[in-house]
């Protein structure tokens, strides 16, 4: 299995013009892969370790405490897992 | 005639659930609602003591899920007043009854030079059939826009409804904005100029009473899930002698009389079966029928009057309060009476999906998105929103806690 396999539940693509990726973490690696991701993502802003505003290579995006992150800008779903498999590495 | 939404939860097992820590707040009935304990124990002791398959069996278990499967048919009738269960067909849910209609009745009737009329607040369930088959025997669609608030301009209705127009289709309630139109207004205007009307009642049938023949309405279209039923299973109603002219949809089992090979020609004669079989085509979802007829009983038991009024009470107070939150805007009909429990929203700088994720760590269930209606979104220029809806479990307190989230929401 390779990291976003391993770490990567389910992608939700989400619907509307501001349409965007939700990533949904597996729940018992959830706090492993949200530790690997706060380390290598530049944080913007935090509300009480619940949201995190996050960028990473240009790509901003945010993450949750329950495991999920929402990206947007990315052009499909291979752009995505190529960040995702860059944050999880 | 108030009900008691305490009393309500203790059937509703789910409710009981904890996600994140927090207890469970169900705002998504608009999409799909919980299930009483009484549908799901239907369910199980259909399957537990009754299943068989419908019709044509002399063994005692068909006989019994046949007379299961028909009174399910009749409690439907019975509740929203049709003549009687001829009128009433299962189908999966309000998309396929609407295509039903599309490729059963329209296919056949409609000409190059008719019009299809329908709203610019349609979900794409009322959109879709018609466009695709407009492709195919050349008939218009044409649009009828909206206030800005996104009611119904009966003005402009009346201007768009011609000679021409063979089918009006409306929602009876905006499943964006909740705003309940005035469908008895609209099939009168229809009506005088010869066109049939179809109406999307998936949101209005779990919420208010609705009356076929007072309405007057030709087709109405609606799903069980969303009314406390199983998924898979919905309904068509159409009035008896439009449903007796029209060719069937499907073409299987159950719904023929007669298969008959005919050795000159070397061909088959057939006869469709009665209403509403003739619409049934294979084994039909026995089992949803039976959890749907449970799921009627019980918001019979509790009076569709008191559900209208306990969503009208609980739609008011959230909007109340929502205009506590500087930056939230609340879209569609400002006046609580004039809508069911759906409240469509953005909050300042934030895309709809990140406040749904936001109320999800909070474990309130909200939608984002277009909720399968763009040309409304794009009506609003709206990117997307975010939609609240309730229904009889739902609680004061579970507002009071949302209000809380989405101001922690609005200061992020």
């Amino acid at each position: 299995m390779n990291a976003v396999e391993d770490y990567v539940a389910r992608v939700e693509e989400t619907c509307g013009q501001d349409r965007g990726f939700v990533v949904i973490l597996r729940y018992n690696k959830k706090d492993e892969a949200i530790a690997k991701i706060l380390e290598k993502a530049k944080m913007e802003k935090s509300i009480s370790r619940i949201v995190f505003e996050l960028t990473f290579k240009n790509v901003s995006f945010r993450l949750y405490g329950t495991g999920k992150a929402i990206f947007r800008n990315l052009k499909d779903k291979r752009e995505l897992k190529k960040v995702l498999a860059d944050l999880l590495l | 005639m108030m009900l008691d939404p305490y009393e309500i939860r203790k059937d509703f097992p789910i409710l009981k659930r904890k996600i994140n820590n927090h207890p469970l707040i169900y705002f998504d009935s608009a999409a799909t609602s919980q299930k009483p304990r009484q549908v799901i124990e239907a369910i199980k002791n259909f399957y537990e003591n009754c299943n068989a398959n419908v019709h044509r069996g002399v063994h005692t278990l068909s006989q019994e899920a046949s007379e299961l499967y028909e009174n399910a048919h009749e409690e439907v009738a019975k509740f929203i007043n049709a003549k009687g269960m001829e009128e009433i067909v299962f189908v999966r849910g309000t998309t396929e009854a609407i295509n039903l209609v599309a490729y059963a009745w329209a296919l056949r009737s409609l000409k190059r030079e008719d019009e299809v009329l329908v709203t610019l607040m349609e979900h794409h369930s009322n959109i879709v059939p018609w466009e695709s088959l407009s492709k195919i025997n050349g008939f218009q669609v044409k649009y009828v826009g909206v206030n800005n608030d996104g009611t119904l301009n009966y003005e402009v209705f009346e201007n768009a409804i011609s000679e021409r127009t063979r089918i009006v289709c409306l929602p009876h309630i905006s499943n964006v904005t909740g705003g309940i139109n005035d469908v008895k207004k609209v099939v009168k205007m229809a009506h005088e100029h010869g066109a049939l009307v179809l109406v999307d009642g998936a949101q209005s049938v779990p919420h208010l009473p609705v009356d076929v023949k007072d309405l007057d309405i030709d087709f109405l279209a609606f799903s069980g899930h969303k009314m406390l039923g199983p998924t898979g299973i919905g309904v068509l109603y159409g009035k008896h002698e439009i449903l007796e002219e029209m060719e069937p949809f499907h073409g299987g089992g159950a719904m023929i009389k007669e298969v008959s090979f005919n050795t000159i020609t070397r061909r088959c004669s057939i006869s469709w079966n009665d209403l509403p079989w003739k619409f049934e085509a294979g084994t039909p979802n026995i089992c949803g029928g039976v959890g749907l007829m449970a799921a009627i009983k019980y918001l019979k038991g509790i009076g569709m009057e008191a559900v209208r009024a306990h969503e009208r009470m609980l739609t008011g107070y959230a909007m109340r309060r929502m205009k506590e939150c500087e930056k939230v805007r609340v879209y569609g009909p400002k006046d609580a009476s004039a809508k069911c429990g759906i409240i469509p929203f953005n909050v300042d700088e934030l895309s709809s999906h990140d406040v749904a994720l936001f109320f999800d760590s909070h474990a309130i269930m909200i939608r984002s998105g277009f909720h399968c209606a763009q040309p409304l979104h794009e009506k609003f220029k709206l990117k997307s929103s975010a939609r609240a809806s309730f229904y009889i479990y739902n609680t004061r307190e579970e507002i009071d806690r949302f209000i809380e989230v989405l101001k922690e929401i609005a200061g992020f």
